[in-house]
This record gives C-alpha cells, sequence and structure tokens, in this order.
C-alpha cells in the first residue's frame, strides 16, 4: 500500500532521514521505533508532504507522491496525527473534528463519522463544545487520532501517541487502535515506547541516526535482544 | 457639551476609516506575521479604482440620488474592490510568496519596496491609461448626489451623510466578517491556519489558498475605505496611503495585532483620541497640526504599557 524507497530528507543541509526503505501492507499495523532524533516523525512528515524529498520516492497505492501538495495528500487517503498531537486548542471538540474532515464533500458522511467517533470516545461527544486546549493529556491523544480518522484515512499515522501518557491511558489508546485495524484502517504507528507498540504491530523497523537498522515481525523484534537492550531496558 | 459629541461623531467616523484599512493589517498578519506595509497603497489604489470606475461609466454628473447611492456608489465600490483585491493577490503571489521562507526582514523590507512602487507607478502612469486625468497632482472624488457635501443636524451636532456611509460601512464589514470567520469553510480555514499552519496542511487545507483569501479580505475592504476616504475629503491622491496606511497599522497594533475585534476597537479609539485631543488640549498642543503627534503618542503609550493591545493581540480568533 505504501512504498518507501532510498528516502533522503533534510533541514537544511543536515540530512535527518539517510536512505531509509520500507513498505506497509493493506490491513497491517507497521511501527517504527527509535530514540529521539532518530528520523521518525521527519518521515512522517515527508510522507504527508509536510517536507520535500532530497532524493528517493514514496508510493501510495501504485501512485507516486512526491510533487503532491500536503492538502492533497489527504485526498488521498494518508492522514496523520502529529507529535505533541497538534490540536488546534482554542477551537471546540467539534470544530477540531470537523476541520479533520476539511478535504471531504459528503456532509451526510462527515456526520456519520462525527456520530462515531462520539460513540469511540465518549468523553469527547459530552464535552464537544468545550476548548480543546482544556482536555487531559490522553483526551487530547483521542481527539487528535478522532480528527485524522474524520478525513476517512486508507492509512493512519500515528506520531507517539502514547507520549506523556500513563500506563493506563497509553492501553486505551493502543486498544483503540487495534479497533481501528479491525476496522479495516491501516496504520502506521511511530513510538518511542516499544513494548507497547511492538505487541500490536505486524511489523516493525528501527531507526537510529536516520537509517533502518533492522526489522522484523512485532513479535520477533519484542524477543530480540538488541531492542530489549536499547529500548526495552533489558540487560 | 454639544462639542463633545461633534467631536466623537467626527472621531467615530475617522476611526471606522482606520478601522477598515486596519482590517486587511490585521489578517494578513494572524495568517502570516507578515506586517504589509503596502497595504496603505492597496487603500489607494481602491479608491483610483472607483474614480476609474466612474470615469468608465461616462463620468455621470446629473442623477436622481437614488440613483447615486443605489447605482452609482456600489458600482464604485465593486470597482475599487476589483483593483484592489486584483493588485493585493498580484503582490502576495509576486513578491510575498517566493520569499514566504526567508528571514522575517526580507518581506518587511519587500513590502515597503511594493508600497514605493505602487505610489510612484499611480503618480507616472495613471494619466497615461486612456480617459483617466493625470494623477501628479489630487483629483476630484466624483460627486456621489445624496452623500457628497449632505449632513443632518442634531441640535447644534452636524453628521456628514459620509460619516453616516462611513461608520455604516464598517459596521457591515464587521458583521460580514463574523460570519466569514465563524459560520463558512474558508473562515474556520483560515481560523486554524493562524493557529498552526502545518496542522492545517494535515487537515487538508490548501494554505496558499487561505493565505490569498486574507490578502483579498483585506484589499476589498480597503476598498471601502478608500471610497469613504474620497466621498469624505472631496479628492484623492497618491499619497493618500502613507498616513492612512500608518494610522490603521497604528490602529491594528492599539487593539492587539491579530485580533479583527481588536483592529476595529483600536481604529476608532484612535479616531476618538485624535478628534478629542484637537478639541480639548489647550494651546497650540491641541491645534490640527499636533493630532498625528498624539496619535503616534497614544501608540507609544499602549507599547510601553500594553504591548498586546486593547483587546490581546492573538492570531485571528473569533472575529
Amino acid at each position: 500500500m505504501l512504498e518507501v524507497k532510498d528516502m533522503v530528507v533534510a533541514y537544511g543541509r543536515v540530512n535527518a532521514v539517510k536512505g531509509i526503505s520500507f513498505s506497509v501492507e493493506k490491513g497491517q499495523i507497521v511501527t517504527l521505533l527509535g530514540t529521539n532524533g532518530a528520523g521518525k516523525s521527519t518521515t512522517l512528515r515527508a510522507i504527508s508532504g509536510l517536507l520535500k524529498l532530497v532524493s528517493g520516492s514514496i508510493t501510495f497505492e501504485g501512485e507516486p507522491l512526491d510533487g503532491v501538495p500536503a492538502h492533497k495528500i489527504v485526498e488521498r487517503g494518508i492522514a496523520q496525527s502529529p507529535e505533541g498531537r497538534r490540536l488546534f486548542r482554542k477551537m471546540s471538540v467539534e470544530d477540531n473534528l470537523k476541520l479533520g474532515a476539511f478535504s471531504r464533500k459528503d456532509t451526510a458522511g462527515v456526520k456519520t463519522d462525527l456520530a462515531n467517533i462520539y460513540e469511540l470516545f465518549p468523553v469527547l461527544g459530552e464535552r464537544r463544545h468545550e476548548a480543546a486546549g482544556l482536555f487531559s493529556g490522553g483526551e487530547q491523544q483521542m481527539l487528535a487520532i478522532g480528527r485524522a480518522m474524520m478525513s476517512r484515512p486508507k492509512l493512519l499515522m500515528l506520531d507517539e501517541p502514547s507520549m506523556g501518557l500513563s500506563p493506563i491511558m497509553t492501553q486505551t489508546i493502543m486498544r483503540t487502535i487495534l479497533k481501528l485495524q479491525s476496522e479495516g484502517v491501516t496504520i502506521l504507528l511511530v513510538e518511542q515506547n516499544a513494548s507497547a507498540a511492538l505487541s500490536l504491530a505486524d511489523r516493525g523497523y528501527v531507526l537510529e541516526v536516520g537509517q533502518i537498522m533492522f526489522s522484523d515481525t512485532g513479535k520477533a523484534l519484542l524477543g530480540d535482544d538488541r531492542v530489549r537492550k536499547a529500548y526495552l531496558g533489558a540487560d | 457639551m454639544d462639542l463633545f459629541w461633534q467631536q466623537l461623531i467626527n472621531g467615530l467616523s475617522l476611526g471606522a476609516l482606520y478601522a477598515l484599512i486596519a482590517v486587511g493589517y490585521t489578517v494578513v498578519y494572524g495568517i502570516v506575521q507578515l506586517i504589509n506595509f503596502a497595504h496603505g497603497e492597496i487603500f489607494m489604489v481602491g479608491a483610483f479604482g472607483a474614480f476609474a470606475t466612474w470615469v468608465v461609466m461616462g463620468s455621470p454628473k446629473e442623477m436622481s440620488w437614488q440613483m447615486a447611492v443605489f447605482g452609482l456608489l456600489p458600482a464604485m465600490i465593486v470597482g475599487g474592490m476589483i483593483v484592489s483585491v486584483s493588485m493585493a493577490l498580484l503582490t502576495e503571489r509576486l513578491a510575498y510568496r517566493p520569499l514566504r521562507d526567508a528571514p522575517r526582514l526580507a518581506p518587511l523590507i519587500t513590502a515597503i519596496g511594493i508600497s514605493v512602487f505602487l505610489q510612484e507607478f499611480v503618480r507616472l502612469f495613471f494619466g497615461d491609461i486612456p480617459g483617466m486625468p493625470d494623477a501628479k497632482r489630487a483629483i476630484p472624488f466624483p460627486t456621489v448626489i445624496g452623500i457628497t457635501g449632505q449632513s443632518l443636524h442634531f441640535g447644534n451636532v452636524t453628521v456628514q451623510i459620509s460619516a453616516i456611509f462611513t461608520i455604516g460601512a464598517l459596521a457591515a464589514c464587521t458583521i460580514f466578517l463574523w460570519f466569514y470567520v465563524n459560520r463558512t469553510k474558508t473562515g474556520r480555514a483560515m481560523v486554524a491556519t493562524s493557529q498552526d499552519p502545518d496542522t492545517a496542511r494535515l487537515m487538508g487545507i490548501n494554505v496558499d489558498r487561505v493565505i490569498m483569501s486574507a490578502f483579498a479580505v483585506g484589499a476589498a475592504l480597503a476598498a471601502i475605505a478608500g471610497v469613504a476616504h474620497g466621498l469624505r475629503y472631496g479628492n484623492i491622491d497618491f499619497r493618500m496611503g502613507f498616513l492612512a496606511g500608518l494610522k490603521a497599522f497604528t490602529a491594528a497594533v492599539l487593539g492587539g495585532i491579530g485580533n479583527i475585534n481588536g483592529a476595529v476597537v483600536g481604529g476608532l479609539v484612535l479616531g476618538v483620541v485624535e478628534s478629542m485631543a484637537t478639541t480639548f488640549i489647550p494651546g497650540q498642543f491641541g491645534s490640527p497640526a499636533w493630532k498625528d503627534v498624539w496619535a503616534f503618542v497614544l501608540l507609544i503609550l499602549v507599547l510601553v504599557f500594553r504591548p498586546q493591545g486593547l483587546l490581546g493581540a492573538k492570531v485571528v480568533d473569533r472575529a
């Protein structure tokens, strides 16, 4: 479904991503693991069209994405919940969700999806007219995911959804991700929380300073010594 | 007491003129953090566009007041808007967009350059357009029968019809802006972009288009101000945008730059302060020559004691 090949992305003159290749198959959950500065968010931003590639290519459903502006990429079916959630804090929950559906023209479908999000996250429905900035971290993460889902994406990219959340809230979010997968959404999950991410993932890629070091199925990586040492605190 | 009311109404109508221009500074700043110093010239070009529309219509002079107010005036406003909006979009596309990622100083200097360019362009070339008079000196603005030179009297207080037009136009524009920002899809996209442009892109918002609509909305209001200026002072000239633009910028900062309501309030406050200062400050400091001084004294005071402006600087938010 998504095919990234030899992708190089730079901030100014510094290459943040140094030629990575990976793919996401339809219906899978794929996770990119790595520490700060490994290039995970840069990868997602490049796929979303916010950053230009220096070289390499991104293909989605057989169509190349290079040169496609960010707002058109959403129309192609790729949505992102960005790092740090980046909600429109002064706007209401409902306004945030409606902005998520900005590129859609089927008013009736948007209404149904809005109702679905409120069913998935009841707390958002109950407080739909309150400003997004007033919600707790976990609730804001739900809203960020809900907002991304409002574009009815084929591929949902989540950038560190567990950031700053309690273990219980992290579990809730991870359960939500599994639920979305069961509804047919393909998911690209960027995480530092390796155990949470790998327990869901069909496939995982480990990034270090802009390069993919190794990859395997989620299960295999959970048991991999290198991963256990670096990311799971085992010695 | 009559004098107070007289100066209040004078101040409000002058302030409404500032406010109509100030909205353009604030909307553009709210989205791209650019002080568009050429905006005063967009106002000037709008006035010239309205004038040119009148010429193209055959320079009509004799008509009923109904024809003038409901036919000629709207035509001139639309003509002025077409000119000012096209000019604003052209400068955005050709001059500002290529500098979107440059250091902030670059577009600022460019804006000053565009301002000088537009002034000189009108001064040197307006008269070369077939049918148009030479613009090296002030041009008499067309008379709109029923408005120009007409006034109402309340006891000893005189209210120019042109003042009523200006204040009415501001009221209508404020309502329109509220509706636009809060109730239309483009308006919501504008608020989102002003809060976080990258995330707005992730929502599928075409940020370039949002920026263009910000320039267009500001220019349209500036064109209305251009017509109001012509009706109020009876003439227009290529320099009219400089001081008016500076005052409107002051008004925008006064109200809190980036805040649409702030621009409206800031404009009105500035107009009233100017008009009151020239009346109630004793001695030579209250002479008309000092009115600009008081306007900028007010700006400095606000910048020192309330730098966020009267209503608080913020991104373009609930209008």
